[in-house]
């Protein structure tokens, strides 16, 4: 069964605090709902589906359903990290073509930068002087990878060195992909980095773990979003532009019991089974939001989307090529997780909302890309630098 | 540029049941892998069975106890000393996550070859590492 045109996006929001330490994490998933639903001319009593990831607060979706007070009769927690909603995007229309559910919510909200969790770097934390990351008792690959100290961004840092090594790659040609983000960013009033970069600034910003430099991350913040995805009978008679979710596909990439290869990611098998699903092929994507928890994880994904041939998504980002209005691929006009938002450490919603605001004309005119019919938002979850799922989504303004 | 090596205090791996016999052997200065003794792939981290075709009939092997550099980073930013993380392939054909330990960390390249050595955790748990050869 396909999904393509069995569902539509219908409400997207993205919360505009980019620190909240006044506000709890279910009062965020609640204004966030509550804007996507408003953006599609909803109310909540019309929710009849609700999806969310680890960033909701409570057992699964309870403690959050609870507290908004839906009536469900669908109801979908699938985890996979940043790229989960993402992931919802694509259950929630498998969903609706099932009949499962007619209004599907999706929300994420955190407060990483309140918290103080980065989650891409170290705080000091007993002996060792390290916080280790434990994803909790039983993980059968802890005892053989956190004394060593792997952290989200040294993994990633490794995935950058292999990349440099196999390919040729550059740190200039990773500084390229910041230097578009905050390009974009600049028109975005609630970026967090709103300056716009030089290859130069980035290259000058300290090292972190080599080869990935401060300016090589994104970075932390409180907020959150939603979507509202529904069936097409309802989307029609709401007043909001149509966007059709043409095709969706989600995989996951591990290390292989240690047959570890780094030069790809899951999103190899995710975006082709997504391109066939829309009937599409990259050279119709006319805007594309791919996840940028860093300036390599986009190069990747790049390459495994099949924008350019693997190996070549350093020279492809070169040069201002994901710039809107000069670049061939406009990407993250919204400054991306780079320099806008990252909420709760997970960029997937955000990738979605962005292609919905260029589908529908909404995004700045300054980076609202001309003719945005067909766009692509896709995200990693975990890290590309031992377990990941990658998620694909393309979507058709009708 | 040079980044000489300092010992860091290293947390205790958090051991599941099964993983116990790899550690005894890291004490006694062995590193040892889990072979298949149906398809004869080896595989790591240690499973109780083969995770290639799911045969129970698994067995620990000295590995050789060399390889070669298949990634790596130096950690600068965070942490109390810098460290030099990596992915290195042994000879036996598995790629582990590692730390390469006892030279500057600045000279670390992808495929250098590499041989194994034992850094003791903060509770003394031997943990195989990587030096070059
Ligand atoms: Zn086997």
């Amino acid at each position: 069964m396909s999904i393509n045109g069995k569902a539509y996006i219908a409400g997207a929001f993205e919360h505009p605090t980019r620190k909240a330490p006044d506000k709890s994490t279910a009062q965020l998933h609640a204004e966030c709902a509550r804007g996507a639903l408003a953006d599609a001319g909803l109310a909540m009593q019309d929710v009849d589906g609700y999806f969310c990831a680890g960033d909701a607060p409570g057992s699964g979706g309870f403690s959050v359903a609870n507290h908004l007070g839906l009536k469900l009769r669908h109801i979908d927690c699938t985890e996979t990290g940043g790229s989960s909603y993402i992931v919802h995007v694509n259950h929630a229309a498998q969903a609706i073509a099932a009949g499962k559910c007619n209004v599907a919510l999706i929300t994420l909200s955190g407060r990483p930068r309140s918290e103080g969790a980065a989650g891409t770097s170290f705080s000091n934390q007993g002996a060792s002087g390290m916080v280790v990351y434990s994803r909790g008792m039983g993980v059968p690959d802890e005892p053989f990878e956190l004394p060593y100290g792997s952290a989200t961004i040294n993994m990633y840092a490794m995935v950058a060195m292999r990349h440099m090594y196999e390919f040729g790659t550059t740190s200039e040609q990773l500084a390229w992909v910041k230097v578009a983000a905050s390009q974009h960013a600049q028109h975005n009033p609630n970026a967090m980095l709103r300056e716009v970069l030089t290859v130069k600034d980035v290259l000058d910003s300290p090292l972190i773990a080599d080869p990935l430099r401060r300016m090589d991350c994104c970075v932390v913040s409180d907020g959150g979003g939603a979507l509202v995805v529904t069936r097409p009978e309802i989307a029609r008679q709401l007043p909001r532009p149509l966007v059709k979710i043409r095709g969706a596909a989600e995989a996951l990439k591990h290390q292989m019991g240690g047959k570890v290869d780094l030069s790809y990611s899951a999103g190899a098998a995710s975006g082709p089974l997504a391109f066939a699903e829309a009937k599409v092929t990259p050279a119709d994507i006319k805007y594309a939001s791919i996840y940028d928890s860093f300036t390599i994880t986009v190069i990747v994904q790049i390459e495994d989307l099949g924008f350019c041939k693997k190996g070549d998504g350093g020279k492809f980002v070169a040069d201002g090529n994901l710039i809107s209005g000069s670049g061939k691929l406009p990407f993250n006009t919204d400054g991306g997780g780079l320099c806008n938002n990252h909420p709760a450490n997970r960029g997937g919603m955000t990738k979605v909302i962005e292609a919905v605001r260029q589908l529908r004309g909404e995004a700045h005119p300054r980076v609202q890309v001309k003719n945005c019919d067909i766009a692509l938002a896709h995200g990693t979850g975990g890290s590309l630098g031992h377990r990941h799922g990658s998620a694909t989504v393309i979507l058709e303004r009708e | 540029m040079a980044t000489p090596y300092r010992e860091r205090t290293i947390t205790d791996p958090q051991m599941n049941t099964g993983d116990e016999p790899y550690f005894e052997a890291a004490a006694q200065g062995r590193l040892v892998l889990k072979q298949c003794g149906d398809c004869g792939e080896y595989h790591h981290y240690p499973r109780s069975f083969c995770p290639f075709c799911q045969s129970e009939n698994v067995s620990w092997r000295d590995a050789k106890g060399t390889g070669t550099v298949y990634s790596y980073s130096i950690m600068r930013r965070g942490t109390p000393v810098p460290f030099c993380i990596a992915y290195v392939t042994l000879a036996e054909g598995v790629t582990m996550v590692t730390n390469i330990v006892d030279c500057d960390l600045d000279s670390v390249r992808v495929g250098q070859p590499v041989k194994v050595t034992f850094k003791k955790s903060e509770g003394g748990i031997s943990m195989p590492m990587f030096t070059p050869i």
